[in-house]
């Protein structure tokens, strides 16, 4: 079970929207699931665990409640694979170029 | 208490628009569907001089125009004897936040500032964001960013998070969600609760903030040839970037340059589709904006978008994502500059047309964005391939999109699809009548069409015949 104390960076949760609440014009797939928001900042409980409502303080200082779902989230997003498709067309378009 | 439910909080929409931004558009409006353009341009937005001004200070604008000559002599190996026009690209990435949204921020935060806000909101995915962040926080100025980052599984792209990331970087306050166009109620309940400026992405002065690329290319293209550019290509998505391209261009005297828009190929995939918004390697400049945007550009989170491209714009073409990808990748290997693919759609327009255009023409590329984590080729085709789609080399000509994803053998390969104007045009004025029912429009009204879609006047009353509506 993880936990967060004071102070610690977390996201949030709130469910938005429930499906039955959803705009009329949308897509099926999309008016099937809730709309969702997750926000960032300073938890100001003296200590929560995932899954507890509490309240953060956020970077432009304003006070707003929801879910735990996340204790010092991280930026995961990465260079990828190494892509085979695109690998060779710099070996490809220099030899072109070379035999102009 | 205020009620905060959805009905609620959309049926105060205009009082909440007109506290956030400031402008009173309800003056420039006349008859049935008209605004006056050119007087809400005027009167709102700041002149050249002092958007220069602006922006120099707030490290923005001036950024280098480089030849492509290597692109060039690769693209001439694929066209008929004396064609194969000289390709150069603007550098927007040396913009303070990576791109050239980071010009109609300057222009929106210095103008939330001087009247008093505390802060500002904008509700995007893109770079804007972060140009927005950028600009806040030399300003001193708070700034909280809504996105659409998500599907229902908490899944989102990889460029969509390495743009909250920037946000982030800069000190705005994210607010992300899932998809859906409900993300505007969402947008309204924080310009209400902070009383922050909405620097919305369709203000004049937004839209006028990107005029200074135009005049800049034209003035950089005429100081090193002695003449202006014979075509500039525009990445569409919102309008904005070409928008305010071309009447900086105008405003340089480069009246006789070609403007062409750009946009990838998404056609099939819906916009607010839970299931297809991961199925899509290109979160903007893409046919899912560019075509309602070019067809309703009111659909905005403004009463009047001041960009409006069928005014200016001479052709409109797609390329597919393959064919960016794969010129991404030239302009590494070849060029040597590392940029973001989403930029390069105007780069693979300006390959296919320079093919064609005669050796002695110059062609501007008026964009390019930065690249990092999230935002490269190769963990955008990794998303891919994790969500199913099929990626091969290969014609691109074979593309569709959401299922596969072809990147070119060479750049013989790469052509573009030009949309068709005419019915562009046609959807314009079907939505413009048939949203509201109307059945008959004032003089003025007709002469507001002219301009807003760059037709005569016999081929507007000829459109209108079609959906029975009469003049005044």
């Amino acid at each position: 079970m993880e936990l967060a104390t004071k102070n610690d960076w977390v996201e949030i949760e709130n469910l938005i929207l429930s499906p039955e609440e959803r705009a009329p014009q949308l897509p099926e797939d999309t008016k099937a699931v809730p709309l969702k928001m997750w926000v960032k900042g300073f938890l100001l409980d003296e200590e929560a665990k995932i899954g507890d409502e509490v309240s953060i303080r956020t970077l432009t200082d304003r006070i707003t409640k929801g879910i735990l779902v996340a204790v010092k989230p991280r930026h995961i997003h990465d260079f990828g694979e190494p892509e085979p498709c695109l690998l060779t067309i710099g070996m490809e378009v220099r030899k072109e170029l070379g035999n102009l | 208490m205020l009620d905060l439910s959805y009905e609620a909080v959309m049926a105060r929409k205009n009082e909440i628009m007109k506290k956030a931004v400031g402008i009173d558009y309800a003056v420039f409006e006349f008859g049935k569907i008209g605004f006056d353009y050119e007087g809400m341009m005027e009167k709102v937005a700041y002149s050249i001089p002092k958007m220069q001004a602006i922006q120099a200070e707030a490290k923005v604008g001036n950024t280098p125009l480089f030849e492509l000559k290597n692109i060039t002599k690769l693209v001439r190996k694929y066209s008929e004897p004396g064609k194969g026009a000289r390709i150069f690209i603007k550098d927007e990435a040396a913009n303070a936040s990576g791109s050239f949204k980071a010009r109609r921020a300057a222009i929106s935060i210095y103008h939330a500032e001087k009247n008093g806000y505390k802060g500002a909101i904008a509700a995007t995915s893109g770079n804007y964001g972060s140009a927005v962040a950028s600009q806040a926080a030399q300003r001193g100025l708070k700034s909280i960013i809504v996105q659409e980052v998500y599907d229902s599984r908490k899944i989102g792209q990889p460029e969509i998070l390495e743009k909250a990331r920037k946000c982030e970087a800069f000190g705005a306050e994210t607010v992300q969600l899932t998809v859906g166009p409900e993300l505007f109620y969402v947008f309204l309940r924080l310009l209400e609760e902070t009383g922050y400026f909405n620097a919305s992405l369709y203000t004049p002065f937004a839209i006028a903030g990107v005029e200074t690329l135009g005049y800049e290319i034209a003035e950089q293209v005429y100081s090193k040839e002695g003449k202006y550019p014979d075509v500039v290509v525009a990445t569409n998505a919102g309008g904005g970037n070409l928008t305010g391209t071309a009447r900086g261009l105008i405003k340089a005297g480069a009246v006789e340059t070609e403007i062409i828009g750009a946009s990838v190929d998404l056609s099939g995939l819906h916009m607010a589709s839970d299931t297809d918004f991961n199925r899509k390697s290109f979160t903007t400049g893409h046919t899912g904006f560019g075509v309602p945007f070019t067809t309703l550009p009111d659909r905005s989170d403004v009463p009047r978008n001041a960009a409006r491209v069928l005014r200016y714009m001479d052709r409109y073409v797609t390329v597919t994502q393959g064919d960016v990808f794969y010129v991404t990748e030239l302009l590494s290997q070849i060029e040597g500059i590392e940029r973001g693919p989403a930029g390069n759609t105007s780069l693979a327009a300006a390959i296919a047309l320079a093919k064609e255009m005669d050796e002695d023409k110059i062609i501007i590329v008026q964009e390019t964005e930065y690249t990092g984590a999230g935002k490269h080729s190769m963990p955008q085709l990794t998303f891919a391939r994790r969500n199913g789609i099929e990626i091969r080399r290969g014609n691109p000509a074979e593309n569709v999109p959401g299922k596969n994803i072809i990147i070119p053998e060479n750049i013989g390969q790469i052509v573009v699809e030009d949309l068709e104007m005419k019915k562009l045009k046609r959807n314009y004025i079907k939505n413009a009548v048939g949203n509201k029912n109307i059945t008959e429009i004032t003089q003025k009204d007709l002469q507001f069409l002219k301009q807003d879609l760059k037709l005569q006047e016999e081929e507007v009353l000829k459109i209108l015949k079609v959906y029975d509506v009469q003049v005044l």
